[in-house]
Formats: C-alpha cells, sequence, structure tokens
C-alpha cells in the first residue's frame, strides 16, 4: 500500500508541472498583455501613457522577456518563495488573494462533494431494491431533472424563488453584517446557515448522475448467485443487503470522484459567479477579463490541483478498499 | 370455432416472428426505440425546436433587432379570449406607461378600453424564407403598432419571444457543429489508440488523463476569455465550438477505443487483414459499421453539454457578444437578483436551455437502449 501511495505520489509531480506549463501558455495567448488592457482603460478616461511609460510598466511586471523565462520565474518564486506573482488589478500579492479565497472555495467544494454522496447513495440504494415504485421514479425523474439544469441556472431560479417566496436574498455567504467583520464563532455560524444553499445547487448534477450509477451497481450486484444463496440461507434481508451488495456497488461509486470532482469544482465557479460567493470563482471571471494573468494562472492551477489531489484521494481510497486494484497495479 | 381462431393466431405470430428475423438492424433499432415513451416524445420535441430555429423569421412575430418605443422592461402581455363574459378569437389589450412617483418604476396598465386582435398568418416586417422566399407572412401578429409580447420585452423593448426564437439558431446548432468535430478527433484519436495499441495507446491515454483531470468550466473561460473581442460572431462561434470540442472529444475518443480493442481480435478484422486491406480501410469498412449505433448514442448525450457550455459561457460574458444573440446571451439580462426579482420573464430563455437538454437526454437514454437490438 505505502509503495503504492509513494508511486501515485511521484507521478503527481510531473502531471502538475505539465498542467502549470499548460494554463501559463493558455493565459499568454491573447494578444496583448495586462500592461495593454491598462493602458486601453488609462486612454478611455483620457489618461495620456507615453511609450515611455508603457516600458516602464512592462519592465516592472517582467513582461518583456520571453514566454519561458516569465515560466520559469513564476514556478521558481512559487515553489521557493511561496511567491505567486502580483495581481495587477487588485495591486496586492496574488498570494493575499488565494489566501482569502481558498479556504472558503475548499469549504463550499467539499461540502458539495458530501452532499453528493451522502445523498446519492441511500438514494440510489432504495431506487434499486424498491425498482419501479413510486419513489423510484421520482429519483429518476429527479435524476434527469438535476443532470438538465446546469448549476448556475438552478441557481438563479431559486435565487428568485427564495426571493418572491420568502422575501430573502441567498446570494454571497454571509448575512450583510457579516460580510466584513473577522472570523468569530458567530461568522462561522452565519456562514453554515447559508452554505446549504450553494452546496445543494452545486451538488445537484452530480447526485443526479451518481443516484444512476449507484442503481445500475446495486441491479447487477443483486441478481448474482451470491445474494440468492445467502437469501435461501435465511439470511434477514436488511444484514444481508448491506453487508455484501451494498459493499461491492460502492467500489465503482468511490471510482466516480474522479469525473465528479471536476465537475464540482468547475459547478462551483459558475455558481458562485451567479450568488456572489466570496470563493475565487468571480475573481477568475474577473481576472480572465482583464488579462491580469498571474492571478487568473493561480486559481487556474490550484482549481486544478484540487481537482487532481482529489482523484488521488479516490484513486488510494478505492485501493484500499480493494486489494485487487492494490495488486494489480504493483504486478504490473 | 375456436380452433379457426388459434390456427390464426399462431399464423400471425409466426408472420410476426418472421418479421423479427427478416429485420435489418435499424429497422430492429427502431422498433425498439418507438418503445420507449419518453425518448420518442424528447425527438418529436426535438424536431419541432429544430423546425422552430430553421423557420425563424416565419414563426417569430418580429425581427431580432426591433425596438418598440415606450415598451422597455414590458411585462409578458397577455392574452384574451372573453371579452364581456362572451368567447372571441385571440385579442390584446392596449397598453399605457405610468410612472410609479414613489418607486419610480414603470409601470405598464391596461387599457380595457382598446382591443387589439391577434391575426394568424398575417403580414408583419417582410423576410426571406430559408434565403430565398421573399414574404412577409407572419405566424402571428397585430395589427397596428400595439405589440404582442408573449415573453416580454427586454430593457430596449425588444420582443423575447422573437429573440429566444432567433437565439435558438445558433444555441441549437453549436451543440452539432461542436460534435462534429469532436467526433471526427475523437474517431481518429481513439481509432489509432485503439488499432495500434502500444506506445500510440499510452501516450494517447495518457493525453486523456491528463485532459480529463482538468476542470473545464476555468479553463474554458481562459480559453474564451482569450478571443478579441473585435471578431465577427461567425469567427467567435467557430472558435467558441473550437474550444468546447478540444476537451469533448476524449469521451468519444475513449469510447472508439474501448469498442476497437474489443473488436480487432475478431476473425474477419483479421481476415481483412491477411487479404491485404491497410488498416485505414480496415477501420472504415469493417470495424467503424460495426459500432456505429454506440456512436449515435455516444454523440446524443455529447451534445447537451455542448449546449449547456455555450450557454454558461455567453452567460457569463466570456462566449458570445451582444450582437449575436443565443440562449445565453439573452441570458445575460437575468444576471443579477434585482432584475430577476423585477422581470422574472428575462429568464423564459433558461427554459428553452433545460427543455433541449432534457429532450436530448431522453433521446439518448432510448437510443442506449435500442442500440443493441439483440440484447433483451
Amino acid at each position: 500500500m505505502l509503495t503504492y501511495i509513494i508511486r501515485r505520489l511521484v507521478l503527481l509531480v510531473p502531471l502538475l508541472l505539465a498542467i502549470s506549463f499548460v494554463i501559463f501558455l493558455i493565459i499568454q495567448m491573447p494578444a496583448g498583455d495586462y500592461v495593454s488592457t491598462y493602458v486601453e482603460e488609462l486612454r478611455v478616461s483620457g489618461v495620456e501613457v507615453t511609450p515611455d511609460q508603457i516600458d516602464n510598466l512592462k519592465r516592472r511586471y517582467g513582461l518583456e522577456k520571453p514566454i519561458y523565462t516569465q515560466y520559469a520565474t513564476w514556478m521558481k518564486n512559487m515553489i521557493l518563495d511561496g511567491d505567486f506573482g502580483r495581481s495587477f488589478r487588485w495591486n496586492k500579492p496574488v498570494r493575499d488573494i488565494l489566501l482569502e479565497r481558498v479556504p472558503l472555495t475548499i469549504v463550499v467544494s467539499l461540502a458539495s462533494t458530501a452532499f453528493v454522496f451522502l445523498l446519492a447513495i441511500p438514494i440510489g440504494i432504495y431506487s434499486a431494491t424498491h425498482k419501479y415504485s413510486p419513489l423510484d421514479y421520482l429519483a429518476t425523474f429527479i435524476g434527469f431533472i438535476g443532470l438538465s439544469v446546469p448549476g448556475f441556472l438552478l441557481a438563479l431560479i431559486l435565487v428568485w424563488v427564495m426571493y418572491i417566496t420568502f422575501d430573502v436574498n441567498m446570494s454571497g455567504l454571509f448575512s450583510r453584517e457579516y460580510v466584513d467583520a473577522p472570523w468569530s464563532i458567530a461568522r462561522v455560524l452565519d456562514m453554515l446557515k447559508r452554505i446549504w444553499f450553494p452546496m445543494i445547487i452545486i451538488g445537484m448534477s452530480g447526485t443526479a448522475g451518481l443516484i444512476r450509477v449507484m442503481r445500475a451497481n446495486l441491479l447487477d450486484e443483486l441478481q448474482k448467485q451470491y445474494v440468492i444463496t445467502a437469501r435461501a440461507k435465511g439470511l434477514p434481508e436488511r444484514q444481508l443487503l448491506f453487508r455484501y451488495p451494498v459493499r461491492m456497488a460502492l467500489n465503482p461509486i468511490v471510482s466516480t470522484i474522479g469525473w465528479i470532482l471536476p465537475a464540482i469544482v468547475g459547478g462551483e465557479v459558475l455558481v458562485s459567479i451567479v450568488l456572489n460567493l466570496p470563493t475565487t470563482g468571480p475573481v477568475l471571471l474577473e481576472a480572465v477579463q482583464s488579462q491580469d494573468m498571474y492571478l487568473a494562472g493561480s486559481i487556474t492551477l490550484f482549481l486544478s490541483i484540487l481537482t487532481v489531489i482529489g482523484t488521488l484521494v479516490g484513486d488510494l481510497l478505492l485501493a484500499w478498499l480493494d486489494p485487487r486494484i492494490r495488486f494489480g497495479k504493483a504486478g504490473e | 370455432m375456436t380452433t379457426e381462431i388459434q390456427t390464426k393466431r399462431t399464423e400471425m405470430a409466426v408472420e410476426e416472428r418472421e418479421r423479427y428475423y427478416q429485420a435489418g438492424q435499424w429497422q430492429l433499432v427502431w422498433w425498439r426505440f418507438k418503445k420507449h415513451v419518453l425518448a420518442t416524445i424528447g425527438l418529436g420535441i426535438l424536431i419541432l425546436l429544430y423546425l422552430v430555429a430553421l423557420l425563424a423569421e416565419f414563426v417569430a412575430p418580429y425581427r431580432v433587432g426591433t425596438r418598440f418605443e415606450g415598451y422597455g422592461d414590458a411585462p409578458p402581455t397577455s392574452v384574451h379570449i372573453m371579452a364581456n363574459g362572451e368567447l372571441t378569437g385571440p385579442f390584446v389589450y392596449g397598453t399605457t406607461r405610468k410612472l410609479d412617483m414613489k418607486t419610480f418604476k414603470t409601470n405598464y396598465v391596461q387599457d380595457t378600453s382598446k382591443r387589439i386582435p391577434i391575426r394568424l398568418f398575417s403580414r408583419g416586417e417582410p423576410y426571406q424564407l430559408l434565403g430565398i422566399l421573399s414574404t412577409d407572412i407572419h405566424l402571428f401578429t397585430t395589427a397596428g403598432n400595439t405589440p404582442v409580447l408573449l415573453f416580454g420585452a427586454d430593457r430596449l423593448g425588444r420582443d423575447i419571444l422573437s429573440r429566444t426564437i432567433y437565439g435558438s439558431r445558433i444555441s441549437l446548432s453549436i451543440g452539432f457543429v461542436g460534435v462534429a468535430i469532436s467526433f471526427v478527433l475523437g474517431l481518429v484519436i481513439g481509432g489509432i489508440s485503439g488499432y495500434f495499441g502500444g506506445l500510440a495507446d499510452l501516450i494517447i491515454q495518457r493525453i486523456i488523463e491528463f485532459i480529463l483531470a482538468l476542470p473545464a468550466i476555468p479553463l474554458w473561460m481562459a480559453l474564451s476569455a482569450a478571443l478579441p473581442r473585435e471578431w465577427s460572431v461567425i469567427k467567435t462561434y467557430f472558435f467558441i465550438t473550437i474550444i468546447l470540442s478540444l476537451i469533448a472529444w476524449t469521451t468519444l475518443a475513449r469510447e472508439v477505443r474501448g469498442k476497437l480493442l474489443a473488436l480487432r481480435e475478431e476473425d474477419f478484422v483479421v481476415a481483412a487483414r491477411l487479404a491485404g486491406a491497410n488498416w485505414p480501410r480496415i477501420m472504415r469498412v469493417h470495424l467503424f459499421p460495426s459500432f456505429t449505433s454506440h456512436l449515435i448514442v455516444t454523440i446524443t448525450l455529447a451534445i447537451p453539454g455542448m449546449i449547456l457550455a455555450e450557454t454558461a459561457l455567453s452567460f457569463i460574458g466570456l462566449g458570445l457578444q451582444a450582437p449575436a444573440v443565443s440562449w445565453g446571451v439573452l441570458l445575460q439580462d437575468a444576471q443579477n437578483i434585482a432584475t430577476v426579482a423585477q422581470r422574472p420573464w428575462q429568464l423564459i430563455p433558461a427554459i428553452f436551455v433545460i427543455v433541449t437538454v432534457l429532450m436530448f437526454n431522453f433521446l439518448g437514454d432510448g437510443l442506449r437502449d435500442a442500440a443493441d437490438p439483440y440484447s433483451v
């Protein structure tokens, strides 16, 4: 198990490097750079900028050097000093913005993931054991809706519904009096009062997909002969269900983390823009629009790392649950 | 008597069975598909939606940019069929604008003294149907200059129904164009990976895993932000589909590879190879046709993802831009809670997105069940 973990961790390094390089290239791709955007903004507001000043600005941000040098500097500073570069737009280190936004992004994403699994597995089990019952049809129906209504539209619609029925504004993660308040127990409680809303919205499509997977897996297991044998032996139905088929059906569920996490992280970005959550989503949108490249690059990198690590955790969990994977991989 | 009926029954059953044995694969697929009620409904509604998109000029009462002075943010016009307790043809009342002096909100008040009938197949703005037929007949319009705004109007007084109908052209076609691009990519790359195996397979699989590990939405955001704003609508449209296809091809490639890995050891492939067929021919003539039905299912299920992605990108302002009309562009107006609370009708394009995607999912589900007609 330990060698398996170490192997996977070592493999992670080139993957992350490749991701960071691709992201850097994408961020660099647009014609012009932040300085040209900035100069354009100044022009529009009536301030003339001389070519000298532009050169100065470029030199200050290191934008006149070739791309690979910029990338090397960015990576070196990031790894050695934890310095992610400077956000031109916010005029402060990217690290400060990340420190402010990243923890809440992780909290919201983890809460949504937990919601997906905690809700989908019991519903999937119920649907499979009560095949074609009214509640099974209801679950299938909700599943289809969840697959078809993307998070950001669901957010828009639910915000409107909450507003006209309860007259509350559900956007944001804190009530008005806590938005700028320092962290305190009261602030955490206030957040808990609101976090369920984005959690449900972001988790909806994942839940829908997972219910279908869980139902199909369990239905496959329930037809197998060992279940019939156990039932013939007189094992109580509940014990039989949870001791064998459910555990077998859970294995593929664990491996779905690989596609559920990217979906949740991506969905979180869109939903947080609609709901104006204090997470990385709205900042990322603003950053890509204004070519604030170090900020945009760092956030995209962080979101990618979040999914890659989440997938790794899923794989490790699966290896721990299922010895066939552990030994199969080691024997290769 | 009874024996007569029985022989007739067995005869019919034999006929039925014979029909089954003689039917081709596609016939069987169609029979099976028809049994899936939701999928047939899905297919019907989708055909309807695409027809409306094709005949947008005729179905939409107004042109995409027609502005009605004095109807900015007007709520949906209510259509009446009862007047003074009597059933009449559908008509709308005239409206007058009133400014609420307390809230400074413009209210639209119905003027019940003026009745304006809605006419079917009546004359309106001239247009060219399908680019050839010059006409001015619309499905419905009103006489005079009181417009009928079934979905309300946007800030500039443009009819949201007409805009939604025109917007369906981009929103509904982007799925097909995007899937076509990813289909070619997936088929070629997945084909190479599955047919040759070995090093090529290893490299391609690592690349696919790499792409799948990335969260798609932030990448799409970064990529589409890179498109210059001054590009024409067509150019932006084309590049947005390419961006969406960059990630979507991976699922198709995996599907193709899996099928090829299973099929390439089959006798008929070996026979073809021994007969001297080269590999593009083996793939094209012998391998791909054997899993076309599965490819169709995968494609059907990939289209809604594309539609949603375009809507999402346009909605946050990174996809198509203002002169272009798509459902996502229309939803830009409904971005904050203040507008949604006061003008909920601006959410109506969202219903179209949801219905389309839902119907594609139904259709894909039915096709998946029908794709393998010999299974039980």
